[in-house]
Parts: structure tokens; C-alpha cells; sequence
């Protein structure tokens, strides 16, 4: 029977199954970080085991670390205190942690494929929503909570039912200034924050070939917004063209079988999925959000929606008070609508294109003196390739903050935040009430 | 994990669709090395002004909600983050149910693992429930996990889905850890059959 990439990738993964239990599910790659880890480590010692595959696990610290001079003592003494137990829980445990020093550092999303560490096939997890980016590479890629965490380092398996399989087809050629963020978006508008729950996606069709891998991190990145805790795209020549010679890609023979075995991959033609949806990519326009979910977005010239036009009640209401949080109006567009800060960053947008794309914008020109642009790269090896292409001159010609990478202000956790009444246009993925500091009112474009 | 028994409990209602993780607990609360002392910071930003005091007009902050057992949440409830301070929050403050039309699937798993219920209901139910509880903020649901059941102040008995293994999971508190460790034969087993493409340590 023809199967879907999401059905050979669940498949090839089954350790054991039994009747009326779920499945026992084998993770080839576990990501961990400083936030949703201390609590499983402790699990583990309090059960008096270790970790069974510190091969198949590596560390970094990157939500709740600042992204200010390094060499710096850190001033929040409870995030330095988790940072610390990173360190100490890694070394503990056997666990490769490139933590706060280390020049390998970065958004745990950014550092796995820049590392050849996520490949096709694979199975990936980590304590974080935004695990579903390495499905780009097509992985079954998803995030996790804390038991769950203490159960891979313990066993190197999770106990899972099987999700939909929801195909998302995204023909035709995106326009100048449309960018992979606005695909996303406008697919998360169609179907709502719930939409994609219980399912993995697959994004398919010439507008997602047509995309770069970094890109394609961009789209898969925000399937959770949509509400499916996986989504990926079939690997390709683009896919291996961006593995080749990484540090932890194949070699030589290695490489070759690896390479016959990630071609057979791709879903079988005439395999069928459980839903489906379209998306008309030559359609599309650059698309921002103006609400409290990530499902409130419009393209960036349309009105905003009129409360008193919408007939559900629940959406109406939804939108008002999203509305009146935000301090806008219904019916009249954002563009024109004054900022404070502007937050460049963050595992959908920070790698070394986003970077670029930023900088084409910002060449020559200045940032207006009453607004603040924070560029947080990926990585240490973001910053360095951004080092090497003038990057940061550039932005700090026109006025930017150019930082140390981490999570920074899309999970605001490490003193990178709005004030109160401030608000920011951002290149992350989520909009919620007081996500980028108390009572602040965060929107975002695509970059 | 203690196992989960039968309980009738007031409701506090939240009627709010979408409700995300951050709300539930905002991520500047996520720099604790521990679960504990969690309670305090649930749904934060609502709960308290800028000040730190107490907002009369959030429901948790009413007479009705002390004690209460059972949250009323609208749908989707739980969407965002992965992070299981959320449940842990919940637990803490003494929710043991979580009633709502649907919920976001990190959460859903990580609340079955903190002996959390998440009770999907119709929307009917759903509306009903609202509607007694805004008439009478004292009314009170029972939960039945055996049967799978919640009977409304109304009482009206509806039944509710659960899978079967989180179903024995909470009703035998097992830990899940415990079940999966049982597997180390086929765990070795798979591993010995699928040499790892990667080696992290080196």
C-alpha cells in the first residue's frame, strides 16, 4: 500500500506494540536546553538511573541566557543558576552541552541542522513546540514536556499514538517581498490555531520546492501555531546540498548509502492523507499579525477585521478583545501604526538569510532614533558567518543592536523584553498576551 | 503518581477560547529548576496587576474558585509551549480537571502525566455548564473516570472519552517511566537492528 513520508517515518521507528497501549517510539535525536530539562535530570536521580544514549543527545543553552557580552558575569542570578545546572546535569549525565562559552552555542532549532545533526529519516525531539523546524530536513520532528524528556534520556523512546496525516499543498511562485514566514501565516489563518491538533503535516507542492532550507525551517518552525505538533517537507536535492560536508553529516561511503536510503523517503504517489488544505502561493502577500493568537493575520495593506462585522460570537469576541488589548482599531491596516522596537531573531528567523534579508533592507539607511532594533543571531556560527560578510557594521551603521545569540525576546525569559504599552514588530512565531513582556503588545511580520 | 478517584467539585469558569501556555503560566516564571511552589504563578498575568495585587474581577481570585477542583476553559485550551509548568501550575493550585471542547496535544499529553483530566465535552455541554455555573457559581460537577463520566449540576450524566492506557495509567496511578523500562528487551533490540547515523559526542 502507497504510504505518506509521516507514515514510513512512524513506521521504521516502532520498537514495540501492544494492544491498547500506545506505541513505543524510537528517537534517533533528543535536544535538550536549560528550561524544560532540570526537572527530568532530577527524575533520573531520583530513580537512580542514567541516560541510555548521550550519543543521541546533545545540550545547549539558549532561552534563558542572555544575549549580551559574554564574557560578563550574568546579572539574573536565577537564570544563571539554571544555566549552571545545564552544565552541571550534562556533565553529570555524560551529555555533550555546548553551553554558555561554547563557540558552538545557539537556538537549539538553529544548531541541529547547521551541525548535520538532523538528517532525513530520523526521529527528533526536544522539551520545545518548535521542535517540528528540523521536519524541513523530513524528520519527524516534535516537541515534548518535562516527563517526556526524563523518558528519552532514560529510555531513548516515547510511548506514542499515531498522529492524521495532513497534507499542505502550496503550489505556484511567490511574488517579490513574499517570504516562506507569509506561507505559514497565511496557512494558519485558514485553519486556526486548532487546526492542525492531532496531526503532522506535510508541505508539499512547487512553491515548497522552490524554497531553501532555511526557509523551509521557517515553514515547518510554526506548524505548532497551527496547532499540529509536526510538520515536514520530503527531503531533496536542496536537502542534501545544505547536509553535505556538515560536521555531523555522512561521509564518503557512508554518505552514499545514506543518501539511497533518504530518496525513498518522499510519500508514494496515490498514498492518501486524512486532511488536506491549499494554499495559492502566487496569491500571496506579505501577511503580519495584529492579535493575541498567531492565527490573527492579514496581509499587511488589508484592513484589520471589524468586530461588529464578524457573525460567530465566540470570534467576534476573540477579535475584540485581541483588538483592545492590542490598542488598535477594526477595519483600518497597520502599516502606518508607530512602533518601539523591533526584534530580529528568534529559531524561525535568525539564521544567516534572514540576517541577509534584513541587512538589504537596512543598507544606507537609518533606524528611526525613537525605535530600538535588537538583530539576535541564531548561533555562534550565525554570527560568525555574519562576522565574516560585514554584517553586524552594517546594522549598527543604521542603528541596530547587533546581540549574542539565544532565544532572546520571543520567549522574553532573559531580560530582553518590551515595556509595558511598547510595541514591537518581530521575525518569531508567537503573539501571545505578554509573550514579549508584561502587558506589552507584540505583533510581527514576516521579514 | 497516586491514583485518580471519583470527586465532585465546584467549577471555575473560564470562557476564554485559545488559551495558551504563556497565559497559563508566563515564561519568566520557567527559570525555576524545580516543579514546586508553581501555584502561585498560574494564569499571573490575569491574577494580579502590575503591582502584584490581586485582580478582583479574574475568577481565581473569587470565593468560588477557593477549592475548586474542575476549571471550565474554552476551546483549544492549552495551545503553544510545550512546558509542563502549565499542568504543574494547575495541579499545584488543586485543579484535577480541565473541562473544555478540545485541547492543544503537547498539553493534553503532559497534563495525563500529572494526573491532570483533560474532559473533552460537546459544545452543548460545554454551553450548559457555563450557564449553570454563571446562575449558580456554587454548582458542582462529578467526575467518574471509571465510567468515563461527568455528570453536569443538572445532572446529566455524559460520558467523556479518555484512551485506554492513560485511562488505567491514572485510575492505577502507574508511572509511565516505570511501563516503558519494562521494554529495555526491545529497546536493545531495535537499537542492535538500526545502527545510529549520528554519534554527538565525538
Amino acid at each position: 500500500m502507497p504510504r505518506t513520508i509521516i507514515e514510513k517515518l512512524w513506521d521504521s521507528h516502532i520498537v514495540h506494540e501492544q494492544p491498547g497501549a500506545p506505541t513505543l517510539l524510537f528517537i534517533d535525536l533528543h535536544l535538550v536546553h536549560e528550561v524544560t530539562s532540570p526537572q527530568a535530570f532530577e527524575g533520573l536521580r531520583e530513580r537512580g538511573i542514567g541516560v541510555r544514549r548521550p550519543d543521541l543527545t546533545i545540550a545547549t543553552a539558549d532561552h534563558s541566557i542572555p544575549t549580551t557580552d559574554r564574557s560578563l558575569p550574568i546579572v539574573d542570578e536565577i537564570a544563571a543558576r539554571q544555566l549552571a545546572q545545564l552544565e552541571t546535569n550534562c556533565a553529570q549525565f555524560g551529555i555533550r552541552c555546548l553551553g554558555v562559552h561554547s563557540d558552538r552555542q545557539g537556538i537549539v532549532h538553529v544548531i541541529g541542522p547547521e551541525l548535520g545533526l538532523t538528517q532525513p529519516g530520523m526521529t527528533v525531539v526536544c522539551g520545545d513546540s518548535h521542535t517540528a523546524t528540523h521536519g524541513a530536513f523530513g524528520a519527524l520532528a516534535f516537541g515534548i514536556g518535562t516527563s517526556q524528556v526524563e523518558h528519552v534520556l532514560a529510555s531513548q523512546c516515547l510511548l506514542q499514538r499515531k498522529s492524521k496525516t495532513f497534507q499542505v499543498r502550496v503550489d505556484g511562485a511567490l511574488k517579490p517581498g513574499v517570504s516562506a514566514k507569509d506561507i505559514i501565516l497565511a496557512l494558519i489563518a485558514k485553519i486556526g490555531v486548532g487546526g492542525g491538533t492531532g496531526s503532522v503535516l506535510e508541505y508539499t507542492g512547487s512553491a515548497i520546492r522552490a524554497l531553501s532550507m532555511e526557509e523551509r525551517m521557517t515553514v515547518c518552525n510554526m506548524s505548532i501555531e497551527g496547532g499540529a505538533r509536526a510538520g515536514l517537507i520530503a527531503p531533496d536535492d536542496t536537502t542534501f546540498e545544505y547536509l553535505y560536508g556538515r560536521p555531523h553529516a555522512p561521509q564518503g561511503a557512508a554518505w552514499d548509502a545514506a543518501l539511497a536510503r533518504w530518496k525513498r523517503l518522499p510519500t508514494d504517489e496515490g498514498a492518501a492523507y486524512d486532511h488536506s488544505a491549499a494554499i495559492d502561493a502566487d496569491a500571496l502577500e506579505p501577511m503580519i499579525t495584529y492579535g493575541t493568537n498567531p492565527g490573527m493575520g492579514v496581509s499587511i495593506n488589508a484592513p484589520l477585521p471589524d468586530p461588529a462585522l464578524l457573525s460567530d460570537p465566540m470570534q467576534r469576541d476573540s477579535v475584540a478583545k485581541a483588538l483592545r488589548y492590542m490598542g488598535l482599531e477594526g477595519g483600518k491596516p497597520l502599516v502606518g501604526h508607530p512602533i518601539d522596537v523591533v526584534f530580529i531573531g528568534s529559531c524561525t528567523n535568525s539564521r544567516i538569510g534572514d540576517l541577509r534579508t534584513a541587512a538589504s533592507v537596512l543598507k544606507g539607511r537609518k533606524v528611526n532614533p525613537k525605535v530600538r532594533v535588537m538583530v539576535v543571531p541564531g548561533s555562534q556560527e550565525v554570527k560568525r558567518q555574519a562576522i565574516a560578510e560585514g554584517l553586524p557594521e552594517l546594522f549598527r551603521a543604521a542603528g541596530c543592536e547587533w546581540r549574542e545569540p539565544g532565544c532572546s525576546m520571543c520567549i522574553a525569559m532573559n531580560g530582553d523584553q518590551l515595556a509595558p504599552g511598547q510595541y514591537s514588530v518581530s521575525t518569531s512565531n508567537r503573539n501571545f498576551e505578554g509573550r514579549q513582556g508584561k502587558a506589552a503588545a507584540p505583533s510581527w511580520p514576516a521579514p | 503518581m497516586k491514583p485518580f478517584t471519583n470527586f465532585e467539585s465546584r467549577i471555575v469558569p473560564l470562557p476564554i477560547n485559545n488559551v495558551d501556555t504563556d497565559q497559563i503560566i508566563p515564561a519568566r516564571f520557567l527559570k525555576t529548576t524545580s516543579k514546586q511552589g508553581l501555584d502561585k504563578q498560574l494564569f499571573n498575568d490575569w491574577r494580579y496587576d502590575a503591582q502584584g495585587n490581586p485582580n478582583p474581577d479574574f475568577v481565581l481570585n473569587q470565593p468560588a474558585a477557593q477549592g475548586a477542583q474542575v476549571l471550565l476553559a474554552g476551546d483549544n485550551f492549552g495551545c503553544g509551549s510545550s512546558r509542563e509548568h502549565a499542568p504543574w501550575a494547575l495541579t499545584q493550585f488543586g485543579f484535577r480537571a480541565i473541562v473544555s471542547t478540545s485541547f492543544a496535544d503537547i498539553f493534553k499529553q503532559n497534563s495525563l502525566k500529572n494526573s491532570l483530566l483533560p474532559i473533552a465535552v460537546p459544545p452543548d455541554v460545554h454551553a450548559e455548564l457555563f450557564e449553570a455555573v454563571r446562575q449558580d457559581p456554587a454548582a458542582t460537577v462529578k467526575i467518574d473516570l471509571a465510567n468515563q463520566t461527568l455528570t453536569t449540576p443538572a445532572g446529566h450524566t455524559v460520558e467523556f472519552p479518555v484512551d485506554g492506557f492513560s485511562k488505567y495509567c491514572l485510575l492505577e496511578g502507574v508511572d509511565e517511566l516505570g511501563y516503558i523500562l519494562q521494554r529495555t528487551g526491545e529497546i536493545g533490540a531495535y537499537e542492535a537492528a538500526h545502527p545510529a547515523p549520528i554519534n554527538t559526542l565525538v
